[in-house]
């Protein structure tokens, strides 16, 4: 029977519409007071029954809710047979959880839209070798399944067999197809546009890393703020409070009108509601463009960012050293291009494979007697020459005379570029080549947007020399730039930083900056949606996309923005309301109801507008 | 301790959160700091002593308040 009731709280709303519309017509335009009153009458009781019943359940639990102060306001109503207001009153009470369901839905749905991409169902090869659909939950580590075009791929796995393009939207917030083929890593959630795989499960449910990021955002969504936990006490305690004070009224004032308006009128509606809505709509925009955003604590720290901290290598520059400039001392450059090539094919350093790259593939000499020296280069024998590849320290150990030209030319070379590589052929210097970081496309922009949003202090750190960090400071206009940091150095900085009374956002790759990260107040991963990054930090920019930071502040400075409205919103409505009942005439519980439920949509449609929010500039 | 999540039908107004922690507080046998209601997933997450109470039991508790239980999940 309650669940009968409750389940048709839609219905008895209407159906009071009905009656209110009736009893209105019968008063004032028949001049009919019985029908009036009957209509009244049966409106104020069956659209007070799901509240009474709610709130018998609440004080059951022992909670004094809303639904207790209006079901005894409505019965007060009722005593002093004042019926218009008590059916009004019900009828709004129902008809505001009405639109308030409905609303509050679309603020959640960003989030909703998430969790639905996750795959419930898998082809699973059983015994017999035949694949048959079997529910995502019993898909165990190992397990062969197959993928076919269309469909969700169920686990993270790597390819087996087979080949196709897949959609990985819902990992990166990007939707660019990327191809898979034997060995490719694929992730739980993205869609195979195109082809067919079989893969083989490597992690399944929520250690993928799609149920990662719904676990995160889910729990996100629901975090709360120092100043919600203090709202949460505050209206624990509010509702008892408004109940008492009622009572008081009408111990001394004798007046029942009085008391039962107060009860309408104290309700907390709209404050308790209106920031977990702007931070629902917050977190879901940002799931939408590949932010995750760890909760309401990190939007209030990092909407009052003042200084962003760079790791350079990684999320300034590609990370992928390109050769920027040669020069020769020989005659005969092919050949020792080809030395050089030969030589360095032996090594997997970062500049080795530059170098190689840059030089194509001429043709290679049988390489013997490798030597690698630690932090400075390799030494080898190629078709019966010495060849010294490396850094100057290392043509100083190896006495290779360095004439007038190669000074001049290193000189150069060091002043834009970061790492020099010599070439060496039997003790003469033959080759000098300077690597260089590219800069990320866009980076520029970026930091202009930042800037613009209000960041006063952009820093690099870095592990590299001086000399390139300040080239990279100064082609993007960062306020401050420090190279030859360790982990250790960078993390005390961002301590002084954060002693001086900076707010610090610390931008990393979250793999071994993680102390950085987890020290600044706000830790930024550019996780290409890796774990270690995604567990770390406060907020993850998926896919490594840079281009994300500045629609993240600029979304929490408008989430945050966006929660003081509500506040604002909602303690102001209770606060005219029982100024004028006490300093009005015309204040009464039909317009306070009225009032309250029109305050509670305004802020749900104002956390709304955050599922919209795009950067201007 | 074994963890349970209770899927609930869209939870509409924060009285509800308090509601259904109290009482989902008030069941011998559920870890009383572990409770979480989650209001925006709509989910209630809390440690329970295998021994004293079932996951069933608390589902019946939140029933009763006029909750619609989805399903629920133990690990």
């Amino acid at each position: 029977m309650q669940r009968f009731i409750l389940g048709k709280k839609n219905q008895i709303a209407l159906l009071g519409a009905v009656l209110i519309v009736i009893g209105f017509t019968g008063e004032l335009g028949f001049q009919n007071e019985a029908v009036a009153v009957w209509s009244f009458a049966i409106a104020s009781i069956i659209g007070v029954l799901p509240i009474a019943i709610q709130a018998y359940q609440a004080l059951k639990v022992k909670v004094v809710s809303i639904e207790v102060l209006v079901t005894i306001a409505v019965m007060g109503a009722f005593f002093i047979k004042n019926l218009e207001e008590s059916a009004i009153v019900t009828f709004l009470f129902l008809f505001g959880a009405f639109l308030e369901q409905r609303t509050l839905n679309k603020t959640r749905s960003a989030i909703k839209e998430l969790t639905e991409m996750a795959p419930e169902s898998a082809l699973k090869q059983m015994e017999n070798g035949e694949f048959a659909e079997v529910d995502v939950d019993e898909v165990d580590v190992g397990d062969i399944l197959l993928v076919k075009t269309g469909a969700k791929i169920p686990v993270d796995g790597t390819v087996l067999s087979g080949e196709g393009y897949i959609n990985e939207a819902s990992i990166t917030g990007e939707s660019v197809t990327v191809a898979k083929e034997k060995g490719s890593g694929v992730y739980a959630g993205t869609i195979l546009e195109n082809g067919t795989l079989q893969i083989v499960a490597d992690r399944v449910g929520e250690d993928t890393t799609f149920g990662k990021i719904i676990e995160l955002v889910e729990e996100a969504q629901d975090s709360k703020s120092e100043a919600e936990r203090v709202i949460d006490r505050f209206s624990k305690y509010y509702t008892p409070a408004v109940l008492v004070f009622a009572i008081v009224v009408w111990l001394f004032s004798r007046d029942i009108e009085l008391a039962i308006t107060l009860l309408v009128l104290g309700c907390p509606g709209a404050l308790v509601i209106g920031v977990p809505v702007s931070n629902v709509a917050g977190i879901g925009n940002g799931a939408r463009h590949g932010i995750l955003l760890k909760g309401s604590e990190v939007i209030g720290d990092f909407s009052k960012v003042d200084t962003i901290v760079f790791d350079k290598t990684g999320t300034l520059t590609i990370g992928n050293p390109k050769v920027a400039g040669q020069a020769f001392y020989t005659e005969n450059v092919e050949e020792s291009l080809a030395y050089l090539a030969s030589v360095e094919k032996e090594s997997d350093h970062p500049l080795a494979d530059a170098v190689v790259e840059h030089i194509g593939a001429p043709p290679l000499y049988p390489v013997e007697k490798t030597d690698v020296v630690k932090g400075g280069g390799i030494i080898a024998h190629a078709n019966g020459h010495r060849v010294v590849v490396g850094n100057v320290a290392l043509m100083e150990r190896e006495k290779v005379h360095i004439s007038e030209k190669a000074r001049a030319d290193i000189a150069r070379f060091e002043e834009n570029d970061s790492s020099l590589v010599l070439t060496a052929v039997d003790g003469d210097l033959k080759v000098l080549m300077g690597i260089r970081d590219q800069i990320r496309p866009g980076v520029k922009e970026v930091l202009q947007k930042l800037k613009r949003l209000g960041v006063k202090n952009l820093v690099v750190l870095s592990g590299d020399n001086q000399g390139t960090v300040d080239l990279v400071a100064r082609e993007l206009g960062l306020t401050e730039a420090h190279g030859h940091m360790l982990p250790e150095d960078k993390s005390a900085y961002i301590e002084e930083l954060i002693a001086k009374g900076h707010i610090v956002a610390f931008v990393g790759d979250g793999v071994n900056d993680s102390p950085s990260l987890a020290l600044a107040q706000i830790g930024i991963a550019m996780g290409g949606g890796t774990d270690v990054a995604i567990e770390t930090s406060d907020v993850v920019l998926m896919n490594s996309d840079l281009s994300r930071l500045p629609h993240a502040l600029g979304l929490t400075k408008a989430t945050a923005n966006n929660m003081r409205q509500n506040i604002f919103i909602a303690v102001g409505v209770v606060l005219v309301l029982l100024a004028s009942v006490f300093l009005s005439e015309w204040m009464n519980m039909s317009i306070g109801m009225l009032a309250h439920e029109a305050s509670i949509l305004v802020v749900i449609l104002n956390g709304m507008r955050l599922l919209r929010f795009k950067l201007r500039y | 301790m074994p963890k349970a999540t209770i899927q609930l039908e869209t939870l509409i107004c924060p009285s509800c959160v308090q509601k259904i922690e109290n009482a989902t507080k008030s069941m011998d046998g559920v870890d009383k700091d572990s409770v979480k209601v989650l209001f925006n997933s709509s989910k209630v997450k809390f440690d329970f002593d295998k021994e004293k109470v079932s996951v069933a039991d608390v589902e019946k508790a939140i029933t009763a308040l006029g909750y619609v239980v989805i399903k629920s999940q133990v690990k």
